[in-house]
């Protein structure tokens, strides 16, 4: 019998040892030269050493007026939303993960729901409420006269809805806080005699202050990076933020600005890098070592007051979420933007114009499905291959690789394209085509930016893993690619297709990135929703917009009903 | 195969994890790493199965380097078996895969694999549960399962670490049975870590004791308990007191004793000579005895079918142990005669 087989142990000779690991790692380094180092070397070296480049450049760019303005505009409002961010989302993160609340999952579903639905559609559904023709407020009888301005065009306007953006952020963040939190520390200062009050103020919240830091610091950085918000709302309001500013740039002047831009961009994009890198290292110096397992999380009893939480909690969600989802509903089902609603007007033209008439957006749909659908395999199979090096004699090259996504993820979404657009313009040699205006390009900046995120929870699950496990087969006698395809692939594939749902969730979503990468046949959902926005075709971006979200929701359902057996963390209103 | 291990070190920042080990495990033999937690048994399994680079040293398997200088024979081509504490079984496969995997990784077909994998369910008597999941098996079955897995890859070294840690105290002895068929069965040269001494001294042709880094001694179990080679291993084995005495003459295996308290005491030797010597009192070297000299109950402590007393020749004296059939209360006095000891080879 096989017996025989084992004999000859030495056939994993040096030359085949050689395409496990170091062939893995050599593939996906090149990957990632591609991606990242490629393109942001390519943006850098434009600003920086190009000839009119360097720090003449930035003194040029700065001394500009409506730069100037840009930068105050992108500060202010990423500062104050967060501000604003962190109340609210740390708010309920703290009454949700503490309290013995009912529905915690569908709570944290709906408030996960104002991140999930981008930002141009939060935009949309909240100028159509609000707004002199909304039809909600029409047929309340409470619409502002018409020829009125829209309240949400302004200052104010943008911030507020920047931050309803930035709340699940902050609420995640505290909720893994508290999740980690040992449950022996608030027992303890029960049994010493604290009450909920003095023990929230005396020991949970000092302990979730590096929680709090960092969940104003990504919410921060993704507010600095939003475009949706600031160019629905900042344009009419003339409240212009940088990343917007690099838009009507690169719109009015084309491709001939980008030395311009690319000073914009490296400007805007070292202040999220050392926006992360300031938070990194406050948290060090404040975080404490928490001893102890994360057990089951407390759940400080409501008493009587639990109903009316939970009233209160629902109806605020209402407002903020159903409220402007059903005003955009029923812009979608008027015959034009400003006629009321009722059983004579309904119309469900928009929905046959959009699905069966128009080729952009048919072409529209079935882009932005087939790029999110190649982004999110795509991107689950690179981490799977870097999650597969984490352990062993190529880790450095993994977490190098980990880093560069995260830096990525935190850079706003412009400067990747802008980016892209810089590294790709050119021939690419050996075939003389560019990759500019093809699907390619926008299918790349969707890998370099959502890389991070289907990375996550591959990497918790790696984590979470016990080492054993890998090291049994190893000792079993397979090699690096038979463990990868038999041990490390199928422990890590339901976290890996969670992330790859949760990337074509953004990539299905996302208007920052294709915004300026775009061109006639590669056009993307975000992209035509807000065209149709800003050339006043309210009914049609409504309706086109109803349609994201429901496909918003399944796709949310489908994860929900994926991620049932994974451990707590990977799913973000799990757990 | 005998596994044969020259100098070994490895070394974490400045403390030595294993230092400068050496030793050799004979072909077939079942051999014991026993040691407390952090002496670094664990690490000279993974130095062993190839887990764990080698910062100093060489390791021969059957006369073979596979670790050294410049040499890293990896895990998957060193040919050891390695049951993990954890057991390790991959939760998305069945029974029957898990214990086929190493035949396929030796080059069989799935389909062989399987038909070959269900023999060794078989030895260890689990062949109904070929297509459960780990997670539906108990730990005792568990254990059973990363037993057939071993039995699979036809190692001839077969590397344990802690394996019954983790099981029910009562599910333990049937498990040393296992074992003890399993090595039997499989003939092969078995390297065993654990902190317990009595599963060390149920199982082991061999046992060495392990601290800081290092073999103190390496003997049998009955040679470890009544003739430790060092005051660590006289502590560690079994139950007993190591005194301060004075050795005043000695003759083939035998020499008398002066303790501290000016009693005298003849105890067994391998090579006592004249001069300050340490010994080792256990509680069967002392007896209850009239013409014995008095001493006083500290403390009385129930130990299954005895009592284990703690007694005081005098104020300043050290404690010495002693069995008693019943109960003893604390400041009684007894009178005590000290029979035999052993006297630790002198430094």
């Amino acid at each position: 019998m096989p017996s025989d087989l084992r004999a000859a142990p030495a056939k994993a000779s040096g030359l085949r040892r050689l395409f496990g690991e170091p062939l893995l790692l050599t593939l996906l380094v090149l990957a990632a030269i591609g991606l990242f180092i490629l393109p942001l070397a390519a943006v850098g070296r434009l600003a920086l050493f190009a000839s009119g480049g360097g720090v003449d450049a930035f003194a040029a760019a700065l001394s500009s007026r409506s730069v100037q303005r840009a930068l105050w505009h992108s500060l202010e409002s990423a500062a104050l939303s967060a501000a604003l961010a962190v109340v609210v989302g740390g708010g309920l993160g703290l009454l949700i993960g503490l309290s013995d609340l009912r529905g915690r999952v569908a709570l944290s579903f709906a408030i996960l729901m104002l991140m999930m639905i981008p930002p141009h559609v939060t935009a949309i559904a909240w100028m159509q409420m609000l707004g002199p023709s909304s039809v909600l407020l029409q047929m309340l009888g409470t619409a502002p006269p018409p020829g009125s301005t829209n309240p949400l065009y302004s200052r104010e306007g943008v911030i507020a809805l920047l931050a309803l953006q930035q709340v699940p952020i902050v609420y995640l963040t505290l909720r893994a806080a508290l999740r980690a939190l040992p449950r022996d520390l608030a027992e303890a200062a029960r049994v010493n005699g604290a009450g909920p009050w003095l023990l929230l103020r005396r020991v949970i919240l000092p302990l979730m202050g590096p929680a709090f830091l960092a969940g104003f610091a990504l919410a921060f950085v993704a507010a600095l990076g939003n475009f949706g918000v600031p160019a629905l709302l900042g344009i009419p309001g003339r409240y212009v933020t940088l990343p917007v500013l690099m838009w009507q740039r690169l719109a009015s002047s084309g491709p001939s600005v980008l030395a311009d831009l690319a000073v914009l961009a490296t400007l805007i994009g070292g202040i999220a890098v050392l926006a992360v890198w300031a938070q990194m290292r406050l948290a060090r110096g404040w975080a404490v070592a928490l001893i102890g397992p994360a057990q089951q999380p407390l759940r400080l009893s409501l008493g009587r007051a639990r109903p009316l939480v939970e009233g209160g909690l629902w109806a605020l969600l209402a407002l903020l979420l159903l409220a402007p989802l059903l005003a955009m509903l029923a812009t979608a089902l008027v015959p034009t933007y400003g006629v009321p609603l009722n059983a004579a007007t309904a119309t469900l033209r928009h929905f046959h114009e959009v699905i069966f008439t128009q080729s952009v957006t048919a072409r529209a749909f079935a882009n932005s499905a087939g790029l999110a659908v190649l982004a999110g395999a795509l991107v689950a199979g690179l981490a799977l291959a870097t999650g597969a090096l984490l352990r062993g004699p190529a880790a450095a090259g993994a977490r190098g690789i980990a880093t560069l996504a995260e830096i990525a993820y935190a850079l706003p979404g412009l400067v990747i394209s802008i980016a892209f657009i810089i590294a790709f313009i050119k021939p690419l040699p050996l075939i003389g085509v560019s990759l500019y205006g093809t699907h390619a390009i926008i299918l790349g900046a969707y890998l370099a930016a959502f890389l991070a995120v289907g990375l996550k929870p591959v990497g918790v699950a790696f984590a979470a893993l016990d080492p054993a496990l890998q090291e049994a087969a190893r000792v079993s006698g397979a090699g690096f690619w038979r463990r990868f395809w038999r041990i490390d692939a199928p422990l890590a594939a339901p976290a890996a297709a969670s992330g790859a749902v949760l990337v074509m969730l953004t990539a299905w979503n996302e208007v920052t990135l294709s915004s300026i990468l775009w061109t006639r046949g590669t056009e993307t959902l975000g992209t035509v929703i807000f065209n149709y926005e800003d050339g006043g075709y309210s009914t049609l971006a409504a309706a086109m917009s109803v349609i994201s979200v429901l496909a918003t929701l399944l796709l949310m359902l489908a994860l929900h009903w994926l991620g049932r057996n994974l451990p707590p963390g990977i799913i973000p209103w799990r757990g | 195969m005998s596994i044969t291990l020259e100098n070994l070190t490895r070394r974490y920042g400045a403390s030595h994890a294993v230092d400068r080990l050496s030793a050799t495990i004979p072909t077939g033999c079942f051999f014991t790493v026993l040691g407390p937690s952090g002496c670094g048994k664990s690490t000279l399994l993974r130095m062993i199965a190839g887990l764990e680079p080698l910062d100093e040293g060489r390791i021969m398997l059957e006369g073979r380097a596979v670790a050294g200088p410049g040499l890293h024979l990896p895990p998957e081509a060193r040919g050891v078996g390695v049951v993990f504490q954890s057991y390790a079984l991959w939760p998305h496969m069945d029974v029957l895969g898990n214990v086929a995997f190493p035949i396929e990784a030796a080059g069989a077909s799935r389909s062989a694999a399987r038909a070959e994998a269900q023999q060794h369910l078989h030895s260890v008597d689990l062949a109904r549960f070929a297509d459960r999941r780990p997670a539906d098996l108990s730990g005792g079955q568990r254990q059973r399962v990363a037993l057939a897995r071993c039995l699979a890859a036809q190692a001839r070294i077969v590397l344990m670490d802690e394996p019954l840690a983790n099981l029910d105290p009562h599910l333990r002895a049937a498990m040393e049975e296992e074992m003890t068929a399993f090595h039997a069965r499989a003939g092969a040269t078995t390297l065993f870590i654990t902190h317990d001494q009595r599963e060390a001294m149920a199982l082991s042709d061999l046992v060495a004791v392990m601290r800081a880094g290092r073999f103190e001694q390496i003997a049998t179990p009955q040679d470890l308990h009544d003739r430790p080679a060092t005051a660590f291993v006289a502590g560690f084995i079994g139950r007993g007191v190591v005194l301060q005495s004075e050795v005043m003459s000695s003759s083939r295996g035998e020499a008398a004793l002066r303790l501290a308290t000016g009693l005298q005491v003849v105890a067994r030797a391998a090579q006592a000579r004249p001069g300050p010597a340490q010994v080792l009192l256990r509680p069967g070297d002392l007896r209850v005895d009239p013409a014995g000299a008095s001493a006083r109950v500290l403390a009385c402590a129930y130990r299954g079918d005895h009592w284990e007393a703690r007694v005081q020749l005098d104020d300043q004296a050290d404690v010495l142990l002693l069995n008693l059939p019943q109960r003893a209360a604390p400041g009684e006095s007894l009178t005590v005669a000290i029979t035999g000891g052993w006297v630790l080879p002198q430094g």
